[in-house]
């Protein structure tokens, strides 16, 4: 029994006990054992992280349980722990634990704070089993148990229609990448005769040129095998195509959104494609493929984060956009720089969305930036918070002397990876990002804490001053009912459905508090900020080295991941103003937002009526909802009814049974009653049968 | 177990118990039915513990020897057949269970029929007379056609001729070939004929003709539009056992009958298989996408799980029949269970339609986490009983059909689509409706019920090897016999042709 298990199972045995005891010990207990349970993980979790850093620790596997057994296919129940794992588990720990104590604070009136935090807890074990797996099945259990885990915090508030449609939406998106995945499984275990990983990598080589049959024609193995997976990468990674879910996954509560959909859940199609970096080498078809949908998503998911209003979904588009980063950069063979991007996005983007949290929270949950504006005197602590997250993930940092925040260290290693390799399409479509990532990023930060308050007009802050009003308590006015309160909210629901309504300048809107005096969040929620800020000045300057440094790198990973340090040091060695450039881009971006949003703030509405179609093409998410909807979800309930009243009752029941009823009434009603007539009937056929049979077997 | 007849006396009980029903009250006869039922139900453990895994192919053997001509008194298990009692004999309380306040007519005659069921479901899995089969199989149609016909809905007289009508036809093709058969081997014997090798020509006739039986059973598309109205119209306990054990015996005898017997006609008729398989898949998940009908919807997906199971048994390979022999087994438990589901707010609301109810996760928070389980295990969630089984069948089909593969495959997104569209409309939402808001939570006796089978599918899904294990040899016998048929597979992977060099010089190229 190593510290594995503890970190594994102490999460699934804390969300048993909080999920089961329904209500039974009040809400306090089942919140004390889900936050311990992970802190304690937590702390497990990093010296394993610190051993694989200073080069003492080994890989092993920690067996549990045999799982499944089917002639060659030999499946258990088993913990992997290597480099890759220990970053995961610092990751996923360290984000949940803190995710667990913020919503402490955030969902305090809720009163359905048991399930909440059993769910958290599950997700936490999933995504555990899903990065220690050792085999490619228990990696679909975890993959799959997140999406279960995903599916019900999406859906949390249930009385809500838009959250239940955004939990069906995750579920289902996400099994048709899953169907990938499970392709992926099928043919590999054909090819290679197992499904566990080591077995796998090591074999892939050695199938690299050979050629194999799917749908009824032949393709190069490798290709075929890792195109599959990938699929099931982009669907629980939110890559374009399969992207769709994300952004309405943001009807869950905040803490969710920072752990499952920005920190943990959404890599996990990275860790994937990291976990099978081997292979991923022997077909340079599947990596162009996965370096071309990861530049397109990082440009695509950037372009739409600019215009959106509400500042959940900015930050959802972001993490889409940056989640293209980590794919580009394996695409191009970087993998450790995807690794290090996950892990210091994990810190930044948490901490930017329990950030918008604490602002949402502050604002009596209302979500849209239009009413915000002059927040950074009213809630100093959330505001420096945020700072650091933007710079983090804009990228702040002096290029040649390699200082900076977390994001300077992290994509910047990915932009000169992709130049390094003479990737030059996705180097743009890596620049073109960032320069749009520090806009929208800052372009947040403005609207939200600088110029002057609109918060007159907003419904939730009206509701704030009425309430606070009526109970001549100023107390009130903050207190938060997120499971009563958001269901009212018009913004969450028709985001994107009605543009012409977000077409509305935020600098038209009328200024004012309406007496409205937002509050700093409590301190159990300043805290995991505080930490999380921590991690996105510091997790750059600090870890660099040993995920990217072409020496270093390569005694970290110990092979746990494919880790080219030719790719290591050429990025390194480009030229300078290759280098530059992100940094460049990343000053035009702020330049740019301040310009539009501090300086002159009519340009946003001047831009919007000078190019009104691709405001709109933007501001309707490039239009994948619409189509989507058209072409699979319209016609597959049109289908259904066509096969049901056509096809069944139409066709097979019209010529089949009721056809034949005109011929066999006869018969019954000779019988009398009718349904004994035909049971009646039915003995009388099998009586005969039996006689025949009897009589032939006598005679004979 | 040496000598103790066991198969004879798990007959023997609820044949007797049924009889004596007849001349109970209504309460002494659930009492007595619930008993037999649960001694049943041990006795199935104290087999399966003495079961031995590895040993001799049948087990428990009781041979009368010839009665009359050949027709004998001959009962034997192999994992297989175990593996379906004990589903049959797990469910087997259940339903009485289930049944327990909703039942208030005609009980006596309604608890015989339910042991009658129970008796001929059991014979039918233990018989090894071919002619002993036969009677089982077809008398186990009429306790049910009694059951949906008097104790049924509104429109149960049509629902139980479109049943007979269907079965009508399977079982006199089936009952012509076994006469051929028995002639042609000089045997009824089961294990002999399984042995037998019938020309080839014929087989295909032969096979055909136990198709149409089997087809009708599975139920495969296009033959299963008495389904959805057979259970629409049955009382709930009806429907468990109909979903939980009658659907299995279309699978059971594909395994015991089509495959062994005739395996040449099996390989050559794969296409007709794997094609009417894809199409139920694809075919029936739309359609539950759009009924308004509880019972209906499951029913529609019951065709589509059926469908992974012909495929899988049709790949001719281990993880193929081994996957599905688990999704029957799976699909048998959560089926089961999904129609005690619907069972439960039904007795309370006395409707079907989904629209009528929403919110229910407030008032009925245990019932929400159950109905979520078997929700979850209906879509093939990893961690419950039907994903292993899915997952093995579809991969025994890839190693056949990568096209099939993907077809069957687009289950898993459909599936998902309709249970948790049902799910979303039954549990989640607000609750508006006043006689929704005054239903209860599960009662202890519904806690009863659904616990058991929730405990068993997540046995399954973590540790399936319990199941496996008893029919791994028999798997082996059986692919033994269907070899020399095997089809060769679409994928055909050729030798790879590393090219050590061609992997330096791209990294040079970087550097």
């Amino acid at each position: 029994m190593t510290s594995i298990q503890f970190i594994v199972f102490l999460p699934l045995l804390a969300a048993a006990f909080a999920g089961l005891s329904n209500r039974a010990f009040g809400t306090v207990l089942p919140k004390v054992v889900t936050t311990g349970a992970l802190f304690i993980a937590c702390i497990l979790a990093w010296p394993i992280f610190i051993g694989f850093l200073s080069g003492t620790s080994e890989p092993y596997v920690a067996p549990v349980l045999t799982w499944l057994q089917s002639g060659d296919l030999d499946v258990a129940w088993a913990l992997r722990v290597d480099a890759l794992t220990a970053v995961m588990l610092v990751v996923v720990t360290t984000v949940s634990a803190l995710v667990h104590l913020y919503s402490w604070g955030y969902m305090e009136e809720d009163p359905d704070q048991p399930r909440f935090f059993a769910y958290l807890s599950l997700f936490t074990f999933a995504m555990l089993m899903l990065v220690t797996a050792n085999n490619l099945i228990q990696m679909f259990f975890g993959w799959e148990g997140v999406g279960l885990a995903s599916y019900l915090l999406i859906g949390f508030w249930f009385r809500k229609p838009s959250a239940n449609a955004a939990a069906i939406k995750a579920f289902v998106v996400n099994r048709v990448g899953d169907l990938g995945f499970m392709l992926g499984i099928f043919g590999t275990f054909l090819v290679f005769g197992t499904v566990s990983i080591p077995d796998i990598l090591s074999a892939a080589p050695g199938m690299a040129g050979s050629t194999i049959g799917f749908l009824g024609h032949r393709y190069d193995t490798m290709t075929v095998l890792c195109l599959l997976l990938f699929v099931g990468a982009m669907g629980k990674s939110a890559q374009i195509g399969l992207h769709t879910w994300l952004p309405d996954a943001m009807e869950g509560p905040t803490p969710v959104s920072a752990l499952i959909h920005a920190a943990t859940m959404v890599t996990a199609g990275v860790f994937m494609v990291c976990r099978l970096s081997p292979m991923f080498e022997t077909s340079p078809t599947a990596l162009g493929f996965v370096t071309f949908i990861g530049a397109l998503t990082c440009f695509f998911a950037a372009t739409i984060g600019t215009v959106q209003t509400d500042i959940k979904r900015v930050i959802a588009y972001s993490t889409c956009s940056q989640l293209g980063y980590m794919f580009f950069a394996a695409g191009v063979g970087a993998y450790g720089a995807a690794m290090f991007h996950l892990f210091t996005h994990a810190f930044f983007k948490a901490l930017l969305f329990l950030g918008a949290g604490s602002v949402i929270h502050a604002m009596h949950h209302e979500q849209d930036m239009r009413y915000y504006g002059a927040l950074r005197k009213e809630i100093p602590v959330t505001f420096w918070a945020m700072m650091a997250g933007t710079l983090a993930i804009t990228g702040v940092g002096l290029p040649f002397v390699d200082i900076g925040f977390a994001g300077f260290h992290s994509k910047d290693s990915i932009i000169e990876s992709a130049f390094a390799a003479g990737s030059y399409p996705a180097y743009w479509a890596g620049v073109i990002a960032a320069l749009l990532t520090s806009f929208y990023s800052w372009r947040l930060m403005f609207l939200t804490f600088w110029g002057k308050p609109r918060w007159a007009n907003s419904e939730h802050v009206q509701h704030a001053i009425h309430e606070a009003h009526g109970h001549h308590e100023a107390e009130d006015a903050h207190v938060e009912h997120p499971s009563q309160e958001v269901p009212d909210n018009p913004h969450a629901e028709d985001a994107g459905h009605e543009p012409s309504t977000h077409g509305v300048d935020p600098a038209q809107l009328p200024e004012g508090t309406g007496g409205y005096h937002p509050h700093e969040s409590p301190i159990n929620m300043l805290i995991p900020l505080i930490v999380l800020s921590t991690g996105a000045v510091f997790a750059g300057v600090f870890f660099h080295q040993f995920f990217i440094d072409p020496q270093a790198g390569a005694n970290f990973w110990k092979g746990s991941i494919f880790f080219n340090e030719h790719l290591a040091h050429a990025a390194h060695e480009i030229p300078e103003w290759g280098k530059l450039a992100a940094t460049v881009v990343m000053l035009i971006g702020l330049f740019t937002a301040w310009y539009a949003y501090i300086r002159n703030k009519d340009l946003p509405a001047q831009f919007v009526s000078q190019f009104r179609v691709l405001h709109r093409f933007l501001l309707n998410k490039w239009y994948f909802d619409e189509i989507y909807h058209t072409i699979f979800v319209r016609p597959a309930f049109a289908i259904g009814r066509f096969f049901w009243k056509r096809g069944d009752e139409g066709t097979i029941d019209r010529f089949g049974p009721n056809g034949s009823a005109a011929v066999v009434s006869f018969g019954s009603r000779l019988a009398g009653r009718l349904q004994s007539g035909y049971v009646y009937a039915y003995a009388f056929v099998m009586l005969i049968g039996l006689t025949a049979a009897v009589t032939w077997a006598i005679t004979r | 177990m040496n000598g103790f007849p066991i198969l004879s006396v798990m007959l023997a009980i609820p044949a007797v118990a049924a009889i004596v029903c007849l001349f109970l009250d209504a309460k002494s006869a659930r009492w007595l039915a619930l008993a037999a039922t649960l001694v049943d139900l041990a006795l199935g453990i104290v087999m399966w513990a003495n079961f031995d895994i590895g040993g001799a192919q049948w087990q428990f053997v009781e041979n009368s020897g010839p009665l009359f001509g050949s027709f004998s008194w001959a009962l034997g298990i192999d994992g297989f057949a175990l593996l379906l009692i004990m589903l049959s004999v797990f469910l087997m309380p259940i339903c009485i269970g289930a049944s327990w306040e909703a039942i208030q007519t005609r009980v006596p005659e309604y608890m015989a029929a339910f042991l009658l069921t129970e008796l001929l479901m059991i014979g039918t899995f233990a018989a090894q007379d071919l002619f002993l089969f036969y009677v089982f199989f077809e008398a186990g149609l009429i306790p049910m056609f009694l059951i949906i016909g008097i104790w049924g809905g509104v429109n149960r007289i049509y629902a139980s001729y479109k049943f007979f009508l269907y079965t009508l036809l399977g079982s006199v093709l089936m009952l012509i070939a076994m006469l051929w058969m028995s002639q042609t081997a000089g045997t009824t014997y089961i294990p002999d004929l399984m042995a037998y090798n019938f020309p080839v020509h014929a087989q295909t006739w032969l096979f055909l003709a136990f198709f149409a039986s089997f087809a009708v059973k599975m139920p495969m598309w296009p033959v299963h539009t008495w389904l959805p109205d057979a259970h629409v119209q049955a009382p709930t306990a009806g429907s468990v056992i109909l979903a939980g054990v009658l659907l299995k015996l279309g699978g059971y005898g594909f395994l015991r009958f089509s495959l062994p017997m005739f395996p040449e006609a099996s390989s050559q008729l794969i296409w007709l298989i794997f094609g009417l398989s894809a199409v139920a898949v694809i075919y029936t998940s739309l359609v539950a996408l759009v009924q308004s009908d509880m019972k209906k919807l499951i029913a529609y997906s019951s065709v589509a799980h059926m469908a992974i199971v012909t495929i899988g048994l049709f790949a001719f390979n281990r993880q193929g029949i081994e996957g599905a022999m688990l999704v029957m087994l799976g699909h048998g438990l959560v089926s089961g269970a999904l129609f005690l589901c619907v069972g439960v707010i039904y007795d309370r609301l006395h409707t079907r339609e989904i629209d009528r109810y929403g919110g229910l996760a407030i008032n009925m928070p245990r019932y929400a986490v159950l109905f979520l389980l078997f929700t979850m295990a209906s879509i093939g969630l990893p961690g419950t009983s039907n994903f292993v089984g899915e997952l093995l069948s579809l991969m025994g089909t890839y190693q056949v059909s990568t096209t099939i593969t993907l077809l069957c495959t687009t289950g898993i997104i459909l599936g998902a689509g309709y249970m948790l569209y049902l799910y979303r409309r039954v549990v989640f939402g607000e609750l508006t409706k006043d006689d929704v808001k005054a239903m209860p939570d599960l009662s202890k006796r519904e806690l009863a019920l659904l616990v058991p089978i929730a405990a068993v599918v997540l046995w399954m899904g973590v540790y399936p090897e319990s199941f496996i294990a008893p029919m791994r040899q028999d798997v082996t016998i059986l692919l033994h016999r269907i070899d020399r048929a095997q089809p060769k597979g679409d994928s055909l992977p050729t030798a790879g042709a590393p090219q050590a060099h061609a992997a330096e010089a791209s990294h040079g190229e970087a550097h």
